[in-house]
């Protein structure tokens, strides 16, 4: 038997979120495939081949999958249901839509953003807003797990490349229809994956302001992030968000402008190597966690450091 | 149409909850509505007020406290409520169930869940109960539309937005900017009261909720160290520099 991998792609790049969640089921100790479902997506079958620790890529090139409906890829999951024995998603926005669907019909518990796997039925996994991390043990049947994939490594490029297995495609549950979408304009490195996170929150107070920001995350080539408050005052795109109920980043260097750190917002951010934080309220607990902080007013110190920057020659 | 919002009760989110004896401190921690079941049932409020909508019914799956929570609901204009009583841990598969065997009786024609619950952060229950009924479903919902027999949902993605159309009946579940939860005044908290709440069992329904999962452990995750503060942007610079973080 065999731990599933669905695979996450936008039918032309594979995200980094899948090699991260091959790490994760390469700890279950069973040979791992991979599932690209999705139209016109040979170019991703071929780079999941490509992927360390692969052992199969299961490719699925039907219309039916052009755009991520959950109904669809859940039937698709469940009629291959014999192959495996766990199924694990990256907890994407996509993953984690469709995996519970397949967990209840197969009347097994899923298991939410793990962040550890401790043995093949046992999973570290935060909850209380990352305030608690609970040990949990999965009970004997099959598993299905999404993954947080900041928490792993990603799995790097394999010797030989796996091979691929076409698959027709599953049934059409017809339940639900894409009608567009609207992507976000975020210039520079994808914000999950970047090594430098620049974020601002409600104390940047114009969208110029953000403006700016955005500019200095440019030079440095770091992604854009932002509080809920941020994005709820429109400053940013709400797939900027970070904290509880957005995104979960891990970079090497995470600069904090104007956020005052509450729960929901440091979640996300807790496995960031070094914080750096800017406010003018030197009570403010993001302080409580930044490496390095600086209390001052953002409306004189975003000029600066888009000065010191130019100086230092970050173009 | 009716429309169905399961609202749990939750410790509030301004409380950062510890460890004692090695489990979580509920003891005298306030508790409060999901916050994003409070978007649903103001969703949902809206749906009846714009006349997409005939009666809003909101369903609570827990102790008796929950009562509260439902009393919550209703003061914010929903119908009436039932409460599914139960003690201890429930998991979303065994709400989910609780919550389908409900559909089974009352054939909503819209399920408006929150998107995840903030205790447990599982973000289950929602696509479960869908896959359950077998209906269409749409997560973290920003804007909603209900048009005869189809829904038009605008949701967030990690790339942006994308839209759908569900067949109705479905689960739609909501994200944060979807509407604000308004303000409940004191007329209708009092008018709440009069509202009807009925209660049942998992027994009653015929569900199985015995939890799958244990939890061998709970622990508050480590510190980070603290850190310094520097006094101007040009001292950041050099010392992000030299500790080789940029
Ligand atoms: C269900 C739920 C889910 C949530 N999920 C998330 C989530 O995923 N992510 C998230 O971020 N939040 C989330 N939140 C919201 C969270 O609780 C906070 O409200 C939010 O993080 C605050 O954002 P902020 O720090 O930008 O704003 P504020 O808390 O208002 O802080 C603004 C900060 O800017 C500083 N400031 C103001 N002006 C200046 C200036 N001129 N110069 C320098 N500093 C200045 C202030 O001192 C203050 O510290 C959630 C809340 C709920 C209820
Ligand atoms: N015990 C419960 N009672 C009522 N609704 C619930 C309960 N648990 C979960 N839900 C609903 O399911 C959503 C997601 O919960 P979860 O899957 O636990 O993250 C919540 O926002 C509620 O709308």
């Amino acid at each position: 038997m065999t731990s599933l991998v669905v695979a996450e792609h936008d039918n032309r790049i594979l995200a980094d979120a899948t090699a991260r969640t091959i790490t994760a089921a390469r700890a279950l100790g069973q040979p791992v495939e991979v599932l690209v479902a999705g139209h016109g997506c040979q170019a991703v079958a071929d780079a999941a081949a490509g992927l360390d620790g692969v052992d199969t890529v299961l490719l699925c090139d039907d219309p039916l999958y052009a755009h991520p409906l959950a109904e669809p890829f859940a039937a698709l999951i469940l009629s291959l249901a014999e192959r495996w024995d766990a199924v694990l998603a990256p907890a994407t926005s996509h993953g984690k839509a469709v995996l519970p669907r397949v967990a209840a019909l197969l009347d097994v518990p899923q298991i939410s953003e793990i962040t550890k796997v401790l043995a093949p039925d046992t999973f570290e996994r935060p909850v209380y807003a990352g305030s608690v991390m609970a040990t949990v043990k999965a009970p004997a049947g099959k598993l299905a797990i999404t993954v947080r994939p900041t928490a792993f490594a990603a799995a790097g490029a394999a010797p030989a490349p796996a091979p691929i297995l076409s698959l027709p495609a599953g049934p059409d549950p017809g339940l639900s229809a894409f009608a567009g979408e609207t992507l976000s304009q975020a210039a520079g490195p994808e914000l999950t994956s970047s090594k430098v996170v620049v974020a601002g929150g409600r104390g940047l107070g114009t969208a110029d302001n953000f403006q700016l920001l955005a500019h200095i995350a440019g030079r440095l080539n770091a992604a854009v992030g932002a509080s809920r408050a941020a994005v709820d005052a429109g400053f940013a795109a709400n797939d900027c968000q970070i904290g509880q109920t957005g995104k979960v980043v891990a970079p090497e260097l995470y600069i904090a402008l104007g956020i005052s750190g509450a729960l929901q917002h440091l979640c996300g951010i807790k496995d960031a190597k070094t914080i750096v934080a800017i406010n003018k309220d030197d009570e403010a607990p993001i302080f409580q966690v930044a490496d390095l902080g600086l209390v001052a007013d953002l409306f004189q110190v975003l000029p600066e450091i888009d000065a010191e920057l130019a100086r230092r020659g970050y173009n | 149409m009716n429309v169905m919002v399961p609202v749990k009760r939750v410790v509030d989110y301004n409380v950062r909850v510890r460890i004692k004896a090695a489990a979580v401190d509920l003891a005298n921690i306030k508790m409060s509505m999901n916050p994003f079941d409070e978007i649903a049932v103001e969703e949902a409020v809206r749906l009846k007020e714009k006349g997409k909508a005939d009666e809003v019914v909101v369903v609570s799956v827990g102790p008796r406290d929950c009562i509260e929570t439902l009393r919550t609901a209703l003061a914010m204009g929903a119908d009436r409520g039932i409460l599914v009583a139960c003690d201890g841990a429930i998991e979303p598969l065994a709400v989910a169930k609780l919550l389908k065997a409900v559909c089974d009786t009352e054939k909503p024609g819209l399920v408006l869940a929150g998107k995840q619950a903030i205790d447990d952060d599982c973000g289950q229950t929602g696509p479960m109960l869908a896959a359950l009924n077998g209906w269409a479903q749409a997560t973290r919902a920003r804007s909603l539309e209900i048009d005869g027999t189809s829904a038009r949902i605008e949701r967030e993605t990690d790339r942006g937005t994308e839209s759908l159309t569900l067949r109705l009946p479905a689960v739609v579940t909501t994200d944060l900017r979807l509407n604000e939860p308004r303000y409940i005044s004191l007329p209708n908290k009092m008018k709440a009261r009069q509202k009807p709440i009925a209660e049942t069992t998992a027994a009653e329904l015929g569900v199985d909720i015995t939890p799958r999962l244990t939890v061998l452990d709970v622990a508050e995750p480590a510190p980070r160290a603290a850190g310094i503060k520097v006094k101007s942007v040009g001292e950041l610079f050099d010392r992000l520099h030299a500790a080789g973080a940029l």
